[in-house]
């Protein structure tokens, strides 16, 4: 198999009758024989940019652990295709090298690994080549003066005693040198001061520039104003019940998630915003409302 | 030297017929073998030993190293004590009675002399420590490399400014011929023979180990390094180093241990002396990786006089069952000891080490870390002493004990004692037992790494605070050991 890089699409919805990028039909996922998604559909394209937002405990992290393979997350029903693959069997380093990658909400620390020997080591294993130290060096220093990140950053262990400004920066960081074909950000714009919030959005959209689609799932509003979604989606209840615009967004953080349960539900499609996004969109069914 | 002594048993010359053994073995065979370093070298020594121990092979050992008749005495009153003392009854009795000390060969010599430039070395033995890295390690950054082979150091070099220097670095065997004062004075001082059961055993039949003394007041920059190996099946290695480390002097030792895989058991069972005198500095850094099936059951011992200090750095791999606990005696004011060790138990292992210190002195300190890694089974003892003697005040001791399991049939001990018969003492222990987190593993296998690399990386960190104190090649190997140990190759 050849490297994720040259297996991303080369363009944003470049062709609309292609294989979706990762395309989601009816997944169910168990956490410890508790069913917690309940039959989710998404389609994401090559290059697009998707958020789900809902409040806590609707599932929306849970869609993203079972994407990148958490051996807790079990798929009872349903699919998961990547590049048109079948990945749920798949181990997280398999999917990995598919270019998955996922910016953890709560990452955790690995005590005696710095992170410029952490760095080197997971990108060679994704890349599948080892990459002359001088050729990484430059590229990391690169991307590290892009994301404000300073040079002591590197002997440090990863993410050990790390502020959870520091550690999404990291996430950022190594999702910039994985490069992947979608990226998925879980809750990356909590606990970020203005700052940090700025920089790490600004490491996203770098990251969409060179083609990665993003999934962005967060609970505010406030990290859309700086990353611009093409499609919004509500989770809730273990499942999508509404998508749209960018202006869902707005809708939401103006008026709460009360009003998509009451005026969305019980019927798919009759949200005020839902039903022209979804027709609008390029790729066969980005945006479904109400699904199943 | 005794040359004329040994019974001309294929005597050969070893290279010949040693290569093609070794370069078949370099080939396909070892592979699929969890023990990297299992290649065995062809046999060609000049004398072997029968196997088991008499009063008979003693007077052999003594005769054929045509030692003083105080050594040979020594060795005499030990053997009587190993044959008097009954086995230990702590630590791992079901594992040490299995040890069959009639099947043992007490002493092999391998080649006819000493040699002092590499050129000499037979090619067969070269052939080994090429593998090893040794010529390589040499030529980098080597002060002097005393390469044990069997028992029989044959292969020893000091670097000139060592020499200028004064300071002596020699095998055991040449330090006692060329500087039979010195090894009088100390030899038998920090463990006498009696001390033990296996320390008797290495006191009758020692032979090879290093020496060394540095002279007051003379720092030596460079680590001195030894490499040791067993090579013959059934054969006990028991070495004996002596370092004394006059006042004011620094020295930095290593050894680093690998042996070959063998199908029935092996003996390793050394006796390590440290002096440091006052103001003295010794640090004694150790990484070994027997075979699984060595028997690694040493004694360490040191002691620290005043405002001296004295480190054991210990990493233990590999081995059937190592019992182990470097010891500091801090008997003179503001000595200082640490003891940072780390150990690694798989399938079939078992790692029981540790640390005693003894406070016997006002304001003297102590830190011990210890680390240990279990999996497959295995199973590591971390086992403790630290002692305060009445009157020794202003005494200060951190204990740390880690462990980690890697799976749920490996099994981690913490049997610490503290005899502290002093109230104005500051002392902290701590000891935790984790497991590999999921969390850790599927963060860094979303990152790409499979489960074992995941595994490495995550012990390779467990362990940094021991491998960021060795020398960056010492590092580099210990990862690699442990990532090899990490493939899933073992059991």
């Amino acid at each position: 198999m050849t490297s994720p890089n040259t297996n991303k699409s080369t363009g944003s919805n470049s062709d609309s009758s292609a294989i979706p990028l990762l395309e989601i039909v009816d997944l169910h996922v168990n956490v410890e024989d508790k069913e917690i998604l309940k039959g989710v559909n998404l389609t994401i394209n090559a290059g697009e940019i998707h958020a789900i937002m809902g409040r806590n405990g609707s599932g929306k992290s849970t869609l993203s652990y079972a994407l990148m393979g958490h051996p807790r997350y079990k798929v009872t029903s349903g699919k998961m295709l990547y590049k048109g693959q079948e990945i749920s069997e798949m181990s997280p380093d398999q999917r990995a090298k598919l270019g998955l990658a996922l910016a953890f909400q709560y990452p955790v620390s690995i005590p005696g690994v710095s992170v410029s020997n952490f760095l080197r080591k997971t990108v060679n294993a994704v890349r599948g080549r080892d990459i002359p130290v001088k050729e990484f060096r430059l590229e990391l220093k690169a991307l590290m003066a892009k994301l404000g990140v300073k040079d002591e950053f590197l002997s440090r262990y990863v993410n050990d005693g790390f502020s959870g400004g520091e550690k999404k920066r990291l996430e950022i960081l190594q999702l910039s040198m994985l490069n992947p074909s979608l990226a998925i950000l879980d809750e990356t714009d909590s606990g970020l001061d203005i700052d940090a919030l700025k920089t790490v959005s600004e490491g996203v959209n770098a990251l969409s520039k060179a083609d990665t689609a993003i999934l962005l799932i967060t609970h505010y509003q406030r990290m859309l104003n700086y990353v611009q979604p093409q499609f919004v989606h509500v989770f809730q209840d273990g499942k999508i019940v509404a998508s749209g615009g960018s202006e869902l967004a707005l809708e939401l953080e103006d008026r709460g998630y009360e009003w998509v349960t009451s005026e969305m539900q019980p019927t798919p499609g009759t949200g005020p915003n839902a039903t022209k996004t979804s027709s609008s969109s390029s790729s066969p069914s980005p945006a479904v409302v109400g699904a199943k | 030297m005794s040359a004329d002594l040994a019974p001309a048993l294929n005597n050969k010359g070893l290279p010949e017929s040693a290569k093609p053994e070794l370069n078949k073995s370099a080939g396909l065979e070892g592979i699929g073998n969890d023990y990297k370093y299992g290649f065995s070298d062809k046999e060609d020594y000049i004398f072997k030993s029968g196997r088991g121990l008499t009063r008979e092979i003693v007077e052999k050992i003594s005769a054929m190293k045509n030692e003083p008749e105080w050594m040979l005495k020594f060795r005499l009153r030990a053997l009587d004590i190993f044959n008097k003392k009954p086995m230990p009854t702590w630590g791992n009795c079901g594992l040490l009675n299995d040890i069959d000390f009639e099947n043992i060969f007490y002493y092999i010599k391998p080649s006819q002399k000493q040699e002092t430039d590499w050129d000499e070395v037979p090619e067969g033995i070269k052939n080994t420590f090429d593998r090893l890295g040794i010529p390589e390690a040499e030529r980098k950054f080597l002060a002097g490399v005393t390469a044990q082979y069997e028992s029989e150091v044959v292969y020893h070099s000091i670097r000139e400014d060592l020499e200028k220097q004064g300071v002596l670095f020699l095998d055991m065997d040449s330090g006692l011929r060329l500087h039979e004062d010195i090894v009088r004075e100390h030899f038998a001082t920090v463990i006498p023979a009696a001390d033990n059961k296996f320390s008797a055993l290495n006191s009758a039949v020692w032979s090879g180990g290093s020496f060394i003394w540095v002279p007051p007041g003379v720092k030596i920059e460079i680590p001195l390094q030894a490499y040791f190996r067993i090579n013959a099946e059934n054969m006990g290695q028991f070495e004996r180093t002596l370092i004394i480390a006059e006042p004011g002097s620094f020295v930095h030792y290593i050894e680093g241990c690998t042996a070959p895989t063998y199908s029935t058991d092996s003996l390793h069972s050394a006796v390590v002396e440290l002096i440091a005198k006052p103001g003295a500095h010794i640090r004694y850094t150790t990484i070994q990786n027997w075979s699984k099936n060595v028997y690694n059951l040493v004694t360490k011992r040191a002691v620290a006089h005043e405002d001296a200090k004295v480190e054991w750095v210990d990493g233990n791999l590999g081995s059937k069952l190592t019992m182990k606990y470097p010891a500091i005696y801090l008997l003179g004011e503001r000595a200082h000891g640490e003891v940072l060790s780390i150990a690694f138990a798989g399938e079939d292992q078992h790692q029981d080490a540790g640390a005693k210190i003894i406070h016997a002195a006002k304001n003297t300190t102590s830190m011990i870390i210890s680390k240990s890694i279990c999996k497959n089974g295995g199973r590591t003892s971390y086992r403790g002493l630290i002692k305060v003697y009445p009157k020794a005040t202003g005494v200060k001791s951190s204990v740390k004990c880690d462990a980690l399991l890697l799976d749920d049939k490996s099994r981690s001990d913490t049997y610490p004692t503290m005899e502290i018969d002093e109230k104005d003492v500051n002392i902290e222990h701590e000891a935790t037992v984790s497991k590999v987190g999921e969390e850790q593993l599927f963060y860094l296998m979303s990152r790409g790494l499979n489960q074992d690399e995941a595994t490495a990386m995550i012990v390779n960190g467990f362990f940094e605070p021991f491998t960021k104190e060795l020398p960056l090649e010492y590092a580099v190997e210990l990862n690699r050991l442990i990532q090899l140990e990490m493939e899933g190759s073992v059991g």
